[in-house]
């Protein structure tokens, strides 16, 4: 009890640490690679390569003067910060992050609390995000914020049903809620990763966390160009630096979600020796590493993603989220409930990389009229041309 | 519809979303590995091509003669001229009757480069000069005194000449 306790306190503590110097250095990277991508160099004068310059942001906004609008709801305005900013962090303590550390008290998991209900805890806290947005719009009484609040309350719960279903997919290949159980399932293959089997599933899933975490193409809630600011307009100091923080954590989490239930969270691929006891430390720190590793591709895919793509209109978003994504998930999770039962039950295949094979074949069947046929001119229309349709 | 509106039928069929978002970041990826154009300010003072053009208007030069004296006879057509008031001048005048510049400042601050006052200097004396660098700790610094003025070594501008608008 008392070691649980200790070792609880201890990974908190260093988790929380990681996070936050992590998102830290995605504030920096995100600048890096943006400049790159256009050509330029970006901040590289704090520090070697501009290292130390989330330091720097940081002290000037801890220096800065906060303020307070005076139609501002009080108590909401100043709560909306830590509302956005609290779900994004809790939603990473159930990610198992590497191998079990062994320790001469016995075996301790590298996650913070090891839910059995982890899955659902997490479509639980990360729809509680969004209150952190709307209660900073509504609050601020501007009707910018305001209608960023509005925005990102609809884009948010509209993304979350895809998001959900696309995952019940990867439920059903697991049989368990529970996150180490998820990775275990996929640990033996390569191709046993769930974006094999469920490559489709996962498309959905990238897709939908995007627009969780109100990255561009789905950054309708800050909008600059329609909104100034969206919902932190009115905010300054360390509470803006909160929904900056909010913002990178919801894209650590999420990278860290993706890793978990489609890259096979710590696994190291073509490999299993990192799979199985006697558990050391080498094989905790080389787990990390993998894990780090592959939540930093996701990251890096934000970002990219984010300095390539122009930002949805509000009616193109709502018609993907609503007439595309939800369509689509719920039929991808009835074909993929059909093709395990049939595999499962008919067949009496066990679930090896056959099965996980077949499964990758059909996803491929199945994105080919997805890609070739109802992507053309359906996903995003301009509005125009279904004015001209109409008359 | 309004009246004016140009409708534009769109090749929806063709168009794809996937395809064009594959494209586009095929295309920023390239972008992170090209070489960058950023000239690093301060290290890189001046990249191969980026230099001043010899018209430009910038820190303000006193011209001297063999003795080191300032050309300036404190005739007092520059402080008319300047359309900003910056330049303060006090007329002295030693035993033989020349009139020189008991006083002559500058205001940098108040400057606005317009250039006029060396365009009606009849002595040729007081230049505006290529040169853009005069960052001081404090604000009476950029007061120029005549000394000062005097002391600078940087090119002076040639001005845009009507006669020859492209400077040939």
């Amino acid at each position: 009890m008392t070691f649980f306790v200790v070792s609880s306190v201890v990974k908190i503590i260093v988790v929380f640490t990681v996070l936050m110097v992590g998102v830290a250095l995605l504030t920096l990277a995100e600048r890096r690679i943006c400049a790159w991508m256009q050509d330029r160099l970006g901040p590289n004068r704090v520090g070697p390569q501009g290292l130390l310059q989330p330091a720097a942001d940081g002290l000037k906004n801890l220096m800065k003067e906060e303020t307070l609008p005076a139609q501002a709801d009080k108590a909401l305005f100043l709560l909306a910060p830590a509302m956005s900013f609290v779900p994004a962090l809790l939603t990473f303590a159930v990610i198992p992050f590497a191998a079990p550390l062994p320790t001469p008290w016995g075996d301790v998991d590298m996650v913070v609390a090891n839910l059995p209900v982890g899955f659902l805890y997490i479509l639980a806290f990360s729809s509680l995000g969004v209150y952190g947005i709307v209660l900073a719009g509504w609050s601020s009484n501007n009707k910018y914020s305001l209608l960023g609040g509005l925005r990102a309350s609809a884009q948010m719960i509209s993304y979350e049903i895809a998001l959900g279903m696309s995952t019940v997919a990867v439920l059903l290949l697991a049989g368990n809620v529970t996150l180490s159980d998820v990775i275990a399932r996929q640990a033996p293959s390569l191709f046993k990763w769930n974006v094999f089997p469920l490559s489709l599933a996962y498309f959905i899933f990238v897709v939908a966390a995007f627009a969780e975490t109100n990255r561009l193409p789905f950054d309708l809630p800050e909008a600059e160009g329609e909104l100034i600011a969206g919902y932190h307009t009115e905010y300054s100091a360390m509470k803006f630096s909160m929904f900056y923080i909010a913002e990178y954590s919801n894209m650590v989490t999420a990278s860290a979600l993706m890793t978990t239930l489609f890259f096979g969270g710590w696994d190291i691929p073509f490999t299993t020796w990192d799979n199985a006891p006697p558990w050391t430390v080498w094989k905790t720190l080389a787990t990390l590493a993998a894990f780090s590793l592959k939540v930093g591709c996701f990251l890096f895919l934000y970002i990219w993603v984010r300095w390539t793509l122009p930002r949805f209109r509000y009616d193109q978003l709502m018609a993907l989220g609503w007439k595309v994504m939800l369509p689509l998930a719920l039929g991808y999770v009835s074909v993929i409930a059909t093709a395990v039962w049939y595999l499962h039950d008919r067949l009496a295949w066990t679930y090896d990389t056959r099965f996980a094979l077949t499964l990758f074949a059909l996803n491929v069947l199945l994105a080919i009229p997805l890609f070739f046929v109802l992507d053309r001119g359906h996903i995003v229309a301009g509005s125009v041309a279904e004015e001209g349709r109409a008359s | 519809m309004a009246i004016g509106v140009k409708v534009v039928s769109r090749p929806g069929a063709q168009v794809s979303y996937v395809r064009a978002t594959l494209k586009g970041m095929a295309l920023t990826l390239q972008h992170l590995f090209r070489p960058k154009v950023t000239m690093q300010y301060p290290e890189e003072k001046s990249a191969r091509d980026w230099t001043l053009s010899s018209r430009w208007r910038g820190t303000h030069r006193m011209l001297t003669d063999e003795q080191g004296r300032a050309k300036c006879v404190a005739c007092g057509l520059c402080p008319q001229i300047c359309p900003a008031n910056c330049i303060k001048l006090v007329p002295g005048e030693d035993e033989h009757g020349n009139r020189y510049p008991l006083i002559y400042e500058i205001d940098e601050f108040r400057c606005v480069f317009c250039g006029y006052c060396q365009e009606v200097c009849p002595e040729e004396a007081i230049h505006v000069g290529v040169h853009y660098e005069n960052s001081e700790f404090s604000r009476d610094r950029f007061v120029y005194d005549l000394e000062r003025l005097c002391a600078q070594t940087h090119p002076v501008s040639t001005l845009w000449d009507p006669s020859d608008p492209k400077g040939e």
